[in-house]
């Protein structure tokens, strides 16, 4: 397993939106690549003919039928938005003018 | 970014086409018209108040867990079928993580590796009536996002805007992506052909009953990735030519209506021809169509943006559909549209010209029904074709539309019919009933009746009005027992007149020749 690189931390960062220090990034490096090196071991196991598991239990097709239920209030619904206005969530401006 | 839009250099179109072989790829999105959304009860009904059709579900709270809706698969399988794909026996759902307010829950539960229908195609009829296969790469299930309102800037679109007000209503609605494979081969024609086959699949889709698929509301939207390489020869498909590696694409996006989908693939042809003629090189990114003024802008660049860390949804586990289910649901598949229009054109007898009218009337389904419904092929066309295409066009409206808000149904038009044919009404009587009934006074019979409507069967009446009108008109009368059996109409006239309109020309016309010859 190839170890982490500082710009992979930042990459990753910056991706998740977090805003990392020098120091920060340079601890993260080392405890990423502890948590990394640990998964590594876990891929040594023989997979072979496995199938891959996303879900602890062995269920498929869990579903429910087309009916609607009740939603939320609007009130409800925003009671827990910072800010709304007009009925609807209000986020800060998405996208930096470019 | 300004609010002006530099205007990029195009070349020629045809001169585009003698230098370079257009490759397109189209992804179409499509919302399914299920009662509820994906993952959860809430409904999916569209224009509602904001925020009113949410739960926590959709909403992305803490521990809200998803449930995956059975109609939903059911429909992603019969898409799958009727594009002749094969249909995975295992797949799961994953989670698209991205930072944008649309989706509330930080990312969107989509299908990456797993596509639940893979591999088929969609032969699309072009005007001259060639075919083209379209293959298919994929079609997969995914939830909609939010819709947002950009507040401040200049302008309603993202960049220059102060902040956004989201309403997730549309949060969660069932969304099937359809991407095909690269088009090749299409060379000059690849506009068409892209318009083509978004039309053909949304025949399919409506036929399929599984979606409302109306571009102008959003639920059917296309994306069109286009890009260039070098012609080589004449033919753009031979070995030569697609041996050429794809040239870079650009993913245009807010394509949104047939003829959009046309004209953006044009426009990026022709702006890339101009790039790559002058040594540039495309950069591949997002572009913006404008329906407005037919260009289109840079949107974001592709670079962490496509970094969207996929992964198997832990909340869902894995959809298998039994091979028992897929082939029920295969029992369930309609006739193919286009085999379709074949079959009634034949049955009803139109000619190319007239089915086109038909076609684009939209008036198919309800020409099909009023057939159904007893009347002659021919007068349901004439009827629906008629004043109810002419004020639905008025207003802008299909004509399903404005038939079922003004309540004109097929049962109507046959019931109209059938007073002709049983010789009640005769046809400017007719067109006033249709009136009637497009005004909202009731049924055929209902208007004819309140408005006194109905030919005179008293023959005595009739028979004395054509004595009346042949003594007034000697000279006319005295050509007709010449032969000259044209000249009747003159009198026909008159007979009608006489009859205030109220009686059957053609017994009139009989009567009149009966008498003088």
């Amino acid at each position: 397993m190839s170890s982490l690189s500082r710009d992979d931390v930042a990459h990753l960062a910056g991706l998740a939106r977090i805003e990392l220090s020098d120091a920060e990034l340079d601890r993260m490096v080392g405890e990423l690549g502890v948590i990394l090196e640990s998964v590594a071991k876990v891929q040594q196991a023989p997979t072979e003919g496995v199938a891959p598991m996303s879900h602890p239990m062995p269920l498929t097709n869990v579903t429910r039928p087309d009916v609607v239920r009740p939603s939320l209030t609007a009130e409800e619904a925003l009671s827990g938005a910072p800010e709304s206005e007009q009925q609807r969530f209000a986020v800060p401006r998405i996208l930096t003018e470019d | 970014m300004s609010t002006s839009i530099t205007t990029e250099a195009v070349m020629d179109y045809d001169e585009a086409m003698a230098r370079f072989d257009p490759v397109m790829g189209l992804e179409v999105h499509v919302e399914l018209h299920t009662n509820t959304k994906m993952f959860c009860g809430c409904p999916t009904t569209f224009g509602a108040e904001p925020n009113t059709q949410v739960c926590p579900v959709c909403l992305g709270l803490p521990g809200a867990l998803p449930v995956v809706n059975e109609k939903a698969v059911e429909s992603a399988i019969r898409i799958g079928l009727a594009l002749h794909c094969e249909i995975a026996e295992w797949c799961r759902f994953a989670r698209k993580n991205y930072f944008y307010p649309d989706m509330p829950k930080n990312f969107q539960t989509s299908q990456y590796d797993e596509p639940i229908a893979f591999n088929g195609y969609l032969d699309v009829e072009l005007e001259d009536g060639s075919t083209y296969r379209v293959e298919i790469e994929r079609a997969h299930m995914e939830e909609d996002t939010g819709k947002s309102l950009h507040i401040g800037g200049s302008t309603g679109r993202i960049h220059g805007a102060d902040y956004s007000l989201v309403d997730y209503n549309r949060a969660g609605i069932p969304l099937i992506e359809i991407v095909t494979k690269p088009m090749v081969g299409a060379g000059e024609r690849a506009p068409e052909v892209a318009k083509a086959y978004v039309s053909a699949l949304r025949d399919l889709l409506r036929a399929l009953d599984v979606s409302d698929v109306k571009m102008e509301q959003g639920s059917m939207r296309c994306d069109a990735n286009v890009s260039l390489r070098p012609k080589v020869g004449g033919d753009p498909l031979s070995a030569e030519q697609l041996a050429v590696p794809l040239g870079t694409r650009t993913e245009t996006k807010n394509v949104n209506s047939l003829r959009s989908v046309e004209r953006a693939v044009r426009y990026e042809i022709s702006r890339h021809a101009a790039i790559l003629a002058a040594g540039g090189s495309i950069l591949q990114e997002t572009r913006h169509w404008h329906e407005d003024t037919g260009v289109t802008t840079s949107g974001r660049e592709k670079s962490d943006a496509e970094d969207y860390r996929y992964f198997p949804e832990p909340d869902l586990v894995p959809v298998a559909p039994s091979r028992e289910l897929v082939e029920s649901l295969r029992g369930t598949l309609p006739e193919p549209p286009g085999l379709r229009r074949r079959r009634l054109q034949g049955e009803w007898g139109y000619s190319d010209l007239e089915m086109r009218d038909v076609l684009n009337a939209g008036a198919v389904e309800l020409i099909e029904q009023t057939v159904a419904a007893g009347a002659s092929p021919a007068a349901a066309k004439k009827w629906w074709l008629g004043e109810p295409s002419r004020r639905a066009n008025a207003q802008a409206q299909d004509l399903v539309t404005y038939a079922a808000e003004i309540g004109l149904t097929p049962a109507h038009v046959a019931e109209l019919d059938g007073l002709v044919t049983s010789g009640r009404l005769n046809d400017s009587m007719a067109r006033q009933v249709l009136d009637g009934v497009l005004a909202g006074e009731g049924t055929p019979t209902a208007v004819a009746d309140a408005r006194g409507l109905e030919l005179v069967q008293d023959d005595g009446a009739l028979e004395a009005a054509v004595d009346k009108v042949i003594e007034a008109n000697p000279d006319v009368a005295a050509k007709i027992r010449d032969g000259k059996v044209a000249a009747a109409g003159a009198l026909i006239g008159q007979v009608m007149k006489e009859m205030k309109g109220q009686a059957d020309a053609g017994k009139a016309r009989s009567l009149i020749l009966d008498k003088l010859q």
